[in-house]
């Protein structure tokens, strides 16, 4: 089953997968230009915390469409399949990875909550430009 | 032998209450460490593969004499750090006290495991753990700290999301996340515009979380209002382990060629410029913590100076900047924390006088701040000698001249202190009993500060022998 660890350059499938992925690979910049832009410009902490969501989203859109196969199959075996040779399955190690980075995005959403909720509980406001007035006087 | 590595890793984010274990817990790692480190340079790097699966699909631990360098000095550092909280924990409630052991073994455990993984998504998940464990420890120190800590946050979450892209665009070329594994496929696939972007992302990632002038902007503020021996240790370790990784991205992982040299060469100006700004920046703070914080920067600019001018000299002098750095900036944080209540403000003026009140530790700060300076025969002057010795190697005098001139800045903006220190009167001096009763501090604050800045001098003195037998084991094949 992990015979299709290593695409073959030369593979047709890959080619297959260049030719009709690339608006995957579109939306995952997308998403990640969409995050930074986010922000870089709101002033919002929530806003921010938002947007760096989104951006965490844009990561994953790549990986797993790395793990794309045209016509692929869950990585999973199934006794009738076994007896076919040319099954051809999704690769399953991208997904793996990003089951990871989805837990450590959600607990780093949710130290950044528990932080937000401490300012807010301070100063009043989430908003960096009233924040930093607060904190100078 | 191989579960004696892992075990205190695994074991030491379930220790939880008692202090004790938070000091025990390090120092059986330091002991694995060291004897992980002996073996590594017996009889050459040694693997562990965790769950029993080899790689490419499992992943790996790997202990060569680099790695296993840099888990004893984390190792060192958590072990006198944590001696050194204890005080500052019986300010603390129970369970804040709780919360804290837990949080700071969590945090050294992550930092153990970047040294020692094979693998470059298991070192994002251990960058992310020592992250996290990271911006609870600076949240507790206050209103300030909380505020500052949010946008560390913020911005060390796009640094990691910038190396997992990296990471993608390799992956994406070589199938395989695994650090040996990619340096054998790499140089086949060749260096397509994927494997530039790859590396771009991967550099500019880890060089935020080493706070790299320009990339250095959370740094002063997260460093400054967290709690002392937070600071002490963060300041002292978190950026020496990325340092190490871009270290070993750069020069294990990735093939030397188009995309690596011109980030090298980027890199190179880009910390010639971190070292003069940086010293510049902690000659204009009058808080003594801002200071040490600006001073870090400029300090992180000669190992990403000696990174990338890559040859051996600079690269030993870059390593042993890291130890050097890491031992003398623990010990001066230590040492300013620890002074007695009513200099908590400082300023350098707090400092007025203050060789009369705490003698011991001003003398450890003092050792230390030489260090840094770079006077003989502390550990500073070496690793500049070195560094130096790489600059006029690679015939790039520019740089030999930007050490210099830093040096000099450095020597400016820590004298100003320690002039304070032995010459400015003791504004306590005029009641006498006051200055005279007071104690020092207690001994679980001054030990690991001394300590520290023993070991300041003893990497000075015995260098030879730290490069001969791990450094010169460490380097990669030029």
């Amino acid at each position: 089953m992990f015979g299709n660890l290593y695409p073959d350059p030369n593979d047709g499938t890959r080619m297959n997968l260049i030719a009709w992925g690339q608006l995957q690979y579109a939306l995952s910049a997308v998403l990640l230009l969409v995050g930074l832009y986010g922000m870089l410009v709101q002033t919002n902490f929530v806003r921010k915390l938002m947007a760096m969501n989104v951006m965490q989203v844009g990561v994953i859109v790549l990986f797993v469409s790395l793990a794309v196969r045209t016509g692929g199959t869950p990585p999973i075996e199934i006794e009738h399949q076994a007896a076919q040779t040319d099954v051809v399955y999704a690769n399953p190690l991208p997904h793996a990875l990003m089951l990871t980075a989805i837990v450590v995005s959600v607990s780093t959403t949710g130290v950044a909550l528990a932080l937000l909720i401490r300012i807010h509980r301070r100063f009043d406001t989430v908003d960096e430009a009233e924040l930093l007035d607060r904190l100078r006087e | 032998m191989i579960a004696a590595l892992v075990v205190p890793l695994v074991g030491r984010v379930s220790a939880r209450l008692a202090h004790g274990i938070t000091v025990v817990a390090p120092a059986v790692a330091l002991v694995c460490a060291v004897m992980a480190l002996r073996v590594a340079l017996d009889s050459g790097p040694w693997h562990y593969y965790l769950g029993g699966w080899a790689p490419p699909w499992g992943i790996e631990y790997v202990v060569d004499p680099l790695g296993g360098g840099m888990a004893v000095l984390v190792a060192l550092l958590a072990t006198l750090v944590a001696i050194y909280a204890g005080p500052h924990l019986r300010a603390l409630s129970p369970r804040r006290a709780a919360v804290f052991n837990s949080l700071f073994l969590l945090l050294t455990s992550g930092l153990l495991g970047i040294t020692l993984t094979g693998d470059l998504f298991n070192l994002y998940v251990f960058v992310e753990i020592s992250s996290l464990a990271a911006y609870a420890l600076l949240a507790s120190g206050g209103e300030r700290a909380i505020v500052a800590t949010f946008r560390y946050l913020l911005i060390g979450t796009i640094a990691a999301s910038f190396y997992l892209l990296g990471i993608g665009y390799l992956y994406a070329l070589t199938g395989t996340v695994n650090m040996a594994d990619l340096a054998m496929r790499l140089p086949q696939a060749g260096g397509g515009s994927a494997m530039t972007v790859g590396v771009v992302l991967i550099v500019v990632g880890l060089a935020i979380k080493m706070a790299v002038f320009p990339l250095h902007g959370w740094m002063p503020d997260a460093y400054t209002y967290a709690p002392p021996p937070v600071t002490m240790f963060i300041a002292a370790v978190m950026s020496k382990v990325s340092a190490y990784a871009l270290l070993r991205v750069l020069f294990f992982v990735l093939p030397r060629t188009g995309a690596v040299e011109t980030a090298l060469s980027v890199l190179s100006w880009v910390a010639a410029g971190g070292v003069l700004a940086g010293s510049v920046l902690a000659l204009a703070q009058t808080d003594v913590r801002r200071m040490l914080a600006y001073s870090s920067v400029g300090q992180m600019g000669y190992v990403v100076l000696g990174l990338s001018i890559g040859n051996a000299a600079a690269l030993t002098g870059a390593l042993l900047h890291i130890m050097g750095h890491a031992v003398a900036k623990a010990s001066l944080f230590g040492a300013v924390a620890s002074l007695p209540r009513d200099t908590v403000q400082a300023d350098i003026a707090g400092f007025a006088g203050a060789s009369r009140r705490a003698p011991l530790t001003m003398a450890a700060f003092t050792l230390a701040a030489l260090s840094l300076v770079g006077m003989p025969p502390t550990a500073g002057f070496f690793s500049k000698w070195y560094l130096l010795q790489g600059a006029i190697e690679a015939d790039a005098w520019l740089f030999a001249a930007v050490l210099l001139v830093s040096s000099l800045l450095s020597a400016v903006y820590f004298f100003r202190v320690i002039e304070q220190i032995y010459f400015a009167p003791d504004p306590a001096a005029a009641e006498p009993d006051r200055s005279r009763c007071h104690p020092e501090v207690s001994l679980r604050l001054l030990g690991p500060v001394i300590t520290l800045s023993a070991a300041v001098l003893l990497i000075g003195l015995f260098n030879g022998w730290f490069v001969t037998t791990v450094i010169r084991h460490a380097l990669p094949e030029l």
